[in-house]
């Protein structure tokens, strides 16, 4: 029997409050239309169509994009295909001198960039500033440097390019996944036909720009804008020699279908349900900004987000109840604000995704907790939210959701958690907090994860390779292996 | 009558990670503090401060110009708070706490062979008593650093639960100076110990070691006072002493309490900042919120 006692709370509504605090927008450049990148210039779509983006916190309109079809497509790819026999022979240190000044003029417009990519895609401008524009400078930095060491990196296998390379990224990391997908492409001597998500597509074309003033030899980066139908074009397309795509599951089976029989090679990169196990002996209030930064980094439209939380029984009152004090802290509100922890949903569609699987989950009976924050009353926002007492055959808990919704399971012992935790068709991430070095080492080796982190969450760094098991994807990016999906031996 | 024993296993308790504790700083500090809330900060800041003069040259003169200070900080603004306290050595309990009379302000005294507590229980004691005599409102004591670090938690332990016995009703500050305690680990079980001893308050350092205090480690101890809040309803303060020098640094630690601890400790009831030199720059700030302009250092007298 529990004695029940009133427990002291604490109390987050203040006197105190902080005053707006908003990022300038001032400084910006943005046109009313955006045309295709394609051979060094901005053309028109042949189709002449264009569609509008937004800006999910305000629901109005940024920009018209030009819409790109098939003709498009292969005008951008036999571009590459010409720029390739140049690029590909070029002395390898003089490609290394090209990445370089994109990444120097990326830090130089950096305070650009993350307004846009804020305004764009609904982050909040801590994260642009601090994290997506600053690691898109780096993996330009990084892989400038492996230009010249490919022959050290792969000692007597005669790396070689592929050729052109189809690359179709998504809405959660715009500019940081075009960097993720170009440095080493060109850095490898590859040439590039990209296409950014339809609803993110400006800071991809801000890009366009700063490779064209950086000078770039015309046709080694094309940037196509569009949506399914443009990407499947790509994909399609007979003279490309390689596919990149970093996106849902769903579509990365279609990729996989339709390049079936081909000689393409490819790397995937798509969903996730990542375990965030918290064991009895860790270092609790760490633990539980561990838990924060997995789950609602980003409004949670993260592939290796720490959605599902697996707490040993023994400490799962004291973890909630601090999670739950630490949720009341997160201020969610205008992306450009520059205190806002969570920023707006993605789009529309995404917001109703969520919406759907809360109801789900409430449906399925899982304990739902929100924090008590106000929501602005325009655009697409969802509180952080929680999912207690949530079991394995929970849909909430096998499925992706893409936001800023946890759900939380216990667990007796390490047996369990770790069937548990790879008991789903992802296999992403994973996270493992304990005080004790050598229970980290017994899990890293038994998570069927692509990335383990241990005591930390959501890290990210150009010289570590990323990538996922099982319905996760293959291939990595980042890293010297992330050199290998652009080479031949 | 049985009693249960409440007391913590003190060679048990929770775990510190400091790359973790490094990084949840580091976001207090992206907050940004403008405008209104800029200027609410940098009252409550005056009005937390432990004004403090502990040298060997400290004299009558001295302390009293510093307790007018406290109580005046910059007339030429109205409305302006006064400090929290002044914080003297036990000699100079009474001259302030003269020239203090009629104010607001209390008497902090340091006390326990401070800086460094190498002395016999009974001179502490003593120590104490003298001033709370002189009327001290507040005892900042010394932890005996040695015993904590050789594992003699319940020395520590009973140390200041007779110190805060001889306080009587003056309020306790257990300072553990943090810069000779190595591992945040440690600051936690300190926390722990002077929290279930009986500290009103619990003090990261002295200033005469360096570092002082930091933000990982005044996070540490608002955690902990938290847990022990959690378990038992008792508040406990916290203040961080030493090396906060600008209103910039004063404000990242509020804006840390705030998200640690919630409303309730943002006064000086709760919080203070031992400090010589943070008062003038705060006013400084408040000048400069006023005026739109920032004035010389030499309109601001350092007392």
């Amino acid at each position: 029997m529990t004695k029940k006692t009133k427990q002291p709370s604490l109390d987050f509504k203040t006197d105190w409050a902080y005053a707006p605090a908003l990022e300038d927008t001032k400084h910006i450049s943005l046109k009313k239309q955006y045309d295709l990148f394609i051979d060094g210039e901005f053309v028109k779509p042949h189709s002449k169509k264009y569609f509008a983006t937004y800006n999910p916190a305000t629901e109005q309109k940024l920009a018209d994009i030009a819409e790109a079809d098939q003709t498009d497509v292969n005008k951008a790819v036999s571009a590459a295909r010409k720029a390739f026999e140049k690029w590909s022979k070029i002395s390898a240190s003089e490609r290394g001198k090209y990445i370089y000044r994109i990444a120097r003029l990326m830090q130089e417009r950096a305070r650009e960039f993350s307004v846009i990519e804020t305004l764009d895609g609904g982050k909040p401008i801590r994260e642009s500033r601090d994290i997506d524009i600053p690691l898109a400078a780096n993996h330009f930095f990084y892989y400038a440097g492996w230009a010249d060491k490919l022959e050290y990196a792969f000692p007597n296998r005669n790396p070689k390019p592929l050729g052109v390379a189809g690359q179709i990224i998504p809405w959660n990391f715009p500019l940081l996944m075009a960097a993720w997908k170009i440095a080493p492409a060109l850095a490898t001597g590859n040439t590039v036909v990209l296409k950014p998500a339809e609803s993110t597509s400006l800071t991809a074309l801000k890009l366009a720009e700063l490779i064209r003033d950086s000078g770039l030899p015309n046709g080694v980066v094309n940037i196509v804008t569009g949506a399914g139908s443009t990407g499947a074009a790509i994909v399609n397309h007979p003279d490309i020699n390689k596919i990149a795509f970093t996106g849902s599951t769903d579509v990365g089976k279609l990729i996989q279908k339709s390049i079936a029989g081909t000689s393409k090679k490819l790397t995937l990169e798509l969903g996730g349900k990542a375990a965030n196990i918290i064991f009895d002996d860790a270092p609790i209030d760490q633990a539980v900004e561990g838990i924060i930064n997995g789950i609602f980094f980003n409004q949670g439209h993260v592939c290796c987000a720490g959605s599902r939380l697996f707490i040993q029984e023994g400490v799962a009152d004291v973890v909630i109840r601090k999670l739950k004090d630490r949720m009341e802290t997160l201020i969610v509100g205008d992306p450009l604000d520059k205190n806002t922890d969570i920023g707006a949903i993605n789009s529309k569609e995404q917001l109703s995704k969520i919406n759907k699987y809360i109801t789900i989950g409430k449906n399925e009976g899982a304990e739902m907790y929100q924090s008590s924050c106000a929501l602005p009353t325009k655009g697409y926002f969802c509180r952080p939210t929680l999912f207690l007492n949530a079991s394995q055959s929970h849909r909430i808990v096998q499925e992706e959701i893409f936001g800023p919704v946890l759900t939380i399971q216990t667990f007796r012992t390490i047996e369990e958690v770790i069937e548990k935790a790879n008991n789903i068709p992802y296999g992403l991430s994973a996270g493992v907090w304990t005080d004790k070095g050598s229970k980290i080492f017994n899990l890293t080796s038994k998570l069927r994860a692509g990335v383990v982190w241990a005591n930390t969450y959501n890290k990210f760094d150009p010289t570590s390779p990323f990538g996922g098991y099982k319905e996760s994807g293959f291939g990595r990016e980042g890293g010297l292996h992330g050199l290998m999906p652009y080479l031949t031996f | 009558m049985s009693r249960t024993n409440t007391l913590p296993d003190f060679k048990n308790t929770p775990v510190i990670d400091q790359v973790g504790v490094e990084e949840r700083v580091a976001r207090f500090t992206t907050r940004s503090i403008k405008k209104s809330s800029k200027g609410q900060a940098l009252k409550m800041i005056l009005n937390m401060i432990d004004l403090t003069t502990l040298e060997g040259k400290d004299t009558e003169g001295k302390v009293k110009q510093m307790c007018y200070k406290a109580v005046h900080l910059h007339d030429v603004i109205p409305n302006l708070p006064t400090v929290a306290a002044v914080c003297v050595y036990p000699s100079m309990v009474k001259i302030a706490k003269d020239a203090l009379k009629g104010s607001s302000v209390k008497v902090a005294s340091v006390a326990t062979a401070f800086p460094s507590g190498q002395s016999t229980h009974d001179v502490k004691i003593a120590d104490t008593k003298f001033a709370v005599d002189n009327g001290a409102d507040e005892i900042d004591m010394v932890i005996s650093r040695g015993e904590f670090l050789s594992g003699n938690y319940n020395f520590v332990f009973d140390e200041i639960a007779s110190i805060k016995e001889a306080c009587g009703t003056a309020r306790l500050k257990v300072i553990f100076e943090t810069g000779e305690l190595s591992t945040l680990d440690n600051v936690r079980r300190a926390s722990e110990i002077a929290m279930a001893a009986g500290a009103d308050f619990i003090k990261t350092s002295t200033g005469k070691i360096s570092p002082a205090a930091t933000m990982p480690v005044t996070l540490v101890m608002l955690e902990a006072i938290r847990d022990y809040y959690y378990k038992t309803g008792r508040m406990v303060g916290m203040k961080p002493a030493g090396g906060i020098s600008t209103s910039k640094a004063a404000i990242h630690y509020l804006v840390m309490v705030r998200e640690t601890l919630g409303g309730a400790w943002l006064s000086n009831e709760w919080f203070r900042f031992g400090a010589s030199s943070l008062a003038n720059d705060v006013l400084m700030q408040i000048a400069k919120e006023a005026s739109g302009v920032y004035q010389s250092i030499d309109y601001f007298s350092k007392d």
